[in-house]
């Protein structure tokens, strides 16, 4: 399944919810914010939102700025 | 104890009472463990943060809330990058993702060039956060007018620029921001434009609520050293603002008596 996930197209194998997505890309569940195609995904929902092939994702954390 | 009154100076925003008048920012510092020692030094309760894409080549990259804590402080996602409303909204709904903040810096820029604020842009993407259920703080130009205008709409904050961003020039409409003080019945902040201690000190003089600052400290050459200035600064225009300046003269008053001359 293809995903474009931050601008870059990626390969996954399977169909992976969000909650696998985010734990294969070895980012802290906790620290980041999801996007799929531009409708936010409650983290509460990670597991139960099963992905697309073609889905745009944006993953999103807080950095320096004023 | 010395005989005066100490009274706890506050001010409230939004519901949230903070002791600290100076908010500062978190980017263009050398790294993150300096950045959160000057939020320290300057004794700042609230930090701005901004919202990017995690770096899928290196997700194990120090991340800010591993040194500026969320416990510690209070976040204030801001919009900069965003030229539309639309933008700033999508933006900010990521940050309450993120973090669980309804409470957020609005900032919606014309061009890349001078940063200054898109007003008419700015005031609908504030419409469409307030209706969204965002708490928003206004950055915006120092037009009294247009300062009005975000305050009807339901700003929390009015936040005018002293002079552009990062620039350092100081406060360069004083009297504009008197006129958004005098009016305003939210908090009122200068957010950019500061690029040293007495700057600072000048917006707490004329009546500013707080005073928002990144670059002054993060370009200084020693940053910490800045943060406690700017912290001082912050305190000592505040207090002159309540003690009340001495009216300015035309001509000398002398201090000591004329009369009884030997």
């Amino acid at each position: 399944m293809n995903l474009t996930v931050n601008g870059e197209s990626r390969g996954f194998d399977g169909a992976p919810n969000v909650a696998a997505l985010v734990e294969a890309l070895g980012l802290d569940v906790r620290k980041v914010a999801v996007e799929r195609n531009l409708e936010i995904v409650p983290r509460s929902a990670y597991a139960a939102t099963n992905l697309s092939d073609g889905d745009r994702i944006e993953i999103v954390h807080f950095i320096g700025g004023g | 104890m010395d005989g005066s009154v100490h009274t706890e100076d506050t001010w409230t925003v939004a519901g949230r009472t903070f002791r600290s008048r100076l908010i500062v920012g978190t980017g263009k510092y050398k790294d993150y463990a300096e950045n959160a020692a000057a939020a320290e030094a300057a004794g700042a309760e609230i930090v701005t943060v901004a919202l990017r894409r995690v770096n899928l080549s290196d997700p194990n990259q120090p991340m800010l809330v591993d040194y500026v804590k969320p416990d510690r402080f209070t976040f204030l996602p801001n919009t900069a990058g965003c030229y539309t409303g639309e933008d700033a909204v999508r933006l900010l709904r990521l940050a309450r993702e993120a973090g669980g903040w309804d409470l957020v810096k609005l900032e919606v820029l014309s061009n890349t060039k001078h940063l200054l604020p898109d007003m008419e842009e700015t005031l609908r993407a504030l419409k469409l956060l307030v209706a969204d259920g965002f708490q928003v703080m206004v950055y915006c130009s120092d037009d009294p007018v247009y300062a009005k205008k975000l305050e009807d709409a339901g700003a929390v904050a009015i936040m005018p620029l002293g002079a552009p961003i990062g620039s350092g020039r100081g406060i360069q409409n004083l009297l504009n921001l008197g006129l958004i003080v005098e009016q305003s019945t939210v908090p009122v902040l200068v957010d950019a434009g500061v690029g040293t201690a007495s700057d600072a000190a000048v917006a707490m003089e004329i009546g500013c609520d707080a005073v928002l600052m990144n670059t002054a400290i993060a370009e200084a050459r020693d940053p910490i050293r800045m943060a406690r200035a700017m912290k001082h600064a912050v305190i000592a225009g505040r207090e002159a603002f309540l003690a009340g300046r001495m009216p300015k003269r035309m001509y000398a008053d002398p201090s000591s008596p004329l009369t009884g001359l030997i």
